[in-house]
């Protein structure tokens, strides 16, 4: 009994360190270990299906900036009006500034900011029209427009935005050639830690 | 009329409990009575030691009187929700807590239905149920996501608020083990055709929301996620299965993933170009600016709280930085005159958020508390002053500058930067 209590108060004297200090657990724990891929794992596991041919084409749709993914169809200014004032114009506005939502329409100066994150004076590829909108929008029903009708629709905003004719037509050809007035604003993260503010 | 002390089982509950179940036959004995007593009598202004608790249950609940709750600014439209962080111990937050930042509402998945398709720059296309994900070799890590956009509520100069709380500021933060497959495993099964350099991921969700990520990344301490805390993730983290970029803002980290295509290229799709991007001054903008910096924030004291008087308090905070651990934390309590490194708390993990205290005796005087963090690569969080030099008065995403709290005289703590500026 009594070399136990010896050693509770000698347990007690080292836990609590010096008595004139605020009780801290300010214990670090060693460096995580690294956890990697266990040295004895096969090659492969085999865990998974081969994905086929039919089965990528169903899910990739993307669009790359360079235009590969875009499907085939077109649509003019005139036909992008009406996809507009029936699909978009409840969230956009008339003339693609008035909102409520994401204003499209505008080729202001920087200093707009941020209203000037528009279609005209920011977004530096085209392509991503077509990316964007033909999976998510409309809002409420994503994903419903046809190939024809997104041409179309981002026929008439860019046209809105001044960066195409009103007689343009927009296909797999026509759009990414389109010159976007943004596309020279972008810059690499430039950030990389240390003591520089960036 | 005077209240006796509350028999074991008391009279208006016996007759509650009864009146129902006698007739249905729930009661044989006296232990049954006090069963049902126990589980529908008790309340606060009982004697707890005078009336049997309540029993087992099969899934927990909080006190009634400890109700976190997110805040969620317009319910109809609303898009994100923020965690209460001043209502937080520690460094893990609750799943149910954990903020919310969606771009089409939260998808109804069925797990044994969600497949994750892999295919582009690879050796071998594949799909992935979820059972196959599981099934290789597993990993867990705590790691704090954060939306870029988080805290740009208090950069501009002209609109620096003063009556924000932690969670309204700051609060699209959250800290989690996450549970999940190293993508570089998955990588590796299929693998990497010579000159790949980036991956597209995509999400299941009605935007289908997609982020253009270096393979470097993916190859390095990305994870497919399908565990939170303990538990399957949740619904709103990305259910069944989430890309987990420890260290990089929230956004990239795509929810309800159901496609990688490894490229050669970013494809520049709308939330790496229109979004997420960083303006900068003259006209330019920081695009794939991916890792959040170091960053800290006091939550403790911290407006609504009034100090209801002087003396010792401790000053309570969090503080992280997506490029690795935070070997120390400031603290000044006179306006940034001067600074005194904080308690850090254990663990201090990479890519984590982490504790920091430091006892603070105050003497009653109006001043200001700041905290600032400094990572192991030696970046100190900077002064929104520094930021604007940097970047310009009209960036946005990215704001991790120090924030402050007014404590005036009368206790009462306010967001205190405009003040400082």
């Amino acid at each position: 009994m009594k070399r136990l209590s010896v050693l509770m108060v000698s347990v007690l004297f080292t836990g609590c360190g010096q008595a004139d200090l605020p009780v801290t657990t300010s214990d670090v724990l060693p460096t995580e270990v690294a956890d990697r891929l266990p040295l004895s794992s096969p090659r492969t596991f085999g865990f998974g299906g081969e994905a086929t041919d039919e089965r990528i084409a169903m899910w990739d749709i993307d669009v790359k900036p360079d235009g590969e993914g875009l499907p085939s169809g077109s649509g003019t200014v005139a036909q992008g009006k009406l996809v507009y004032e029936t699909q978009c114009i409840a969230c956009h506005g008339a003339t693609g500034t008035e909102g409520p939502f994401d204003r499209l329409v505008g080729t202001g100066p920087w200093e707009e900011w941020p209203s000037a994150r528009v279609v005209g004076a920011y977004w530096p590829y085209a392509t991503t029209l077509f990316d964007y909108i033909v999976k998510a929008m409309p809002q409420l029903t994503p994903g419903t427009l046809t190939a024809d009708q997104t041409y179309a629709v981002i026929a008439y905003v860019l046209n809105m935005n001044g960066l195409v004719a009103d007689d343009a037509v927009m296909d797999a050809t026509t759009l990414p050639a389109v010159e976007m007035p943004g596309r020279d604003r972008f810059v690499p993260d430039d950030r990389k830690g240390g003591p520089e503010v960036r | 009329m005077a209240k006796k002390a509350n028999p074991p089982l008391s009279r208006r509950a016996w007759i509650t409990t009864t009146s129902g179940v006698i007739a249905a036959g729930l009661i044989k004995t006296q232990v049954d009575a006090v069963k049902i007593a126990a589980q529908e009598a008790a309340t606060p202004a009982q004697d707890p030691t005078k009336v049997p608790g309540r029993l087992t249950s099969e899934l927990g609940q909080r006190a009634p009187a400890e109700q976190p709750l997110r805040l969620v600014r317009s319910p109809n439209l609303s898009s994100s929700s923020r965690t209460p962080l001043q209502d937080l111990y520690g460094i893990i937050t609750p799943a149910d807590l954990h903020f919310e930042r969606h771009h089409a509402g939260i998808p109804n998945i069925v797990q044994e239905e969600h497949e994750l398709l892999i295919h582009g720059m690879v050796e071998r296309p594949m799909v992935f149920k979820m059972a196959d994900l599981k099934r290789y070799p597993q990993t867990s890590r705590i790691r704090f996501v954060e939306c870029s956009g988080n805290g740009g509520g208090a950069y501009n100069r002209d609109r620096m608020p003063t009556e924000v709380t932690p969670q309204s500021l700051d609060g699209l933060l959250s800290t989690s083990e996450w549970t999940g497959v190293l993508l570089s495993t998955i990588l590796r099964e299929v693998g990497i055709r010579n000159g790949a350099s980036w991956i597209l991921a995509e999400g299941s969700d009605a935007a289908v929301m997609s982020r253009s990520v270096p393979l470097e990344k993916a190859m390095d301490d990305a994870m497919l996620a399908y565990g939170q805390n303990g538990e399957a993730i949740r619904p709103e983290q990305g259910y069944p299965v989430r890309l987990l970029l420890p260290g990089w803002e929230g956004n990239a980290q795509v929810k309800w993933l159901r496609r990688i295509e490894v490229t050669d290229r970013p494809t520049m799709t709308r939330e790496e170009t229109s979004k997420y991007t960083d303006p900068l001054k003259g006209g330019r903008a920081r695009q794939f600016s991916f890792v959040m910096d170091a960053k800290s924030l006091i939550t403790f004291p911290a407006f609504p709280y009034q100090l209801p008087d002087r003396g010792w308090w401790e000053i309570k905070g969090l503080a992280w930085s997506g490029r690795g651990k935070i070997t120390r934390v400031d603290v000044s309590t006179d306006g940034g005159s001067s600074w005194t490194p904080a308690e850090l708390q254990g663990p201090i993990l990479s890519k984590s958020t982490v504790r920091f205290r430091h006892l603070w005796d105050w003497d009653g005087r109006e001043t200001h508390i700041l905290s600032r963090a400094v990572d192991e690569t030696g970046y100190v969080q900077p002064t929104v002053h520094q930021l604007w030099d940097a970047r310009g008065e009209r960036t946005s995403y990215h704001q991790n500058h120090q924030r402050a709290w007014k404590i005036a005289s009368d206790g009462a703590v306010t967001f205190g930067l405009g003040d400082l500026v």
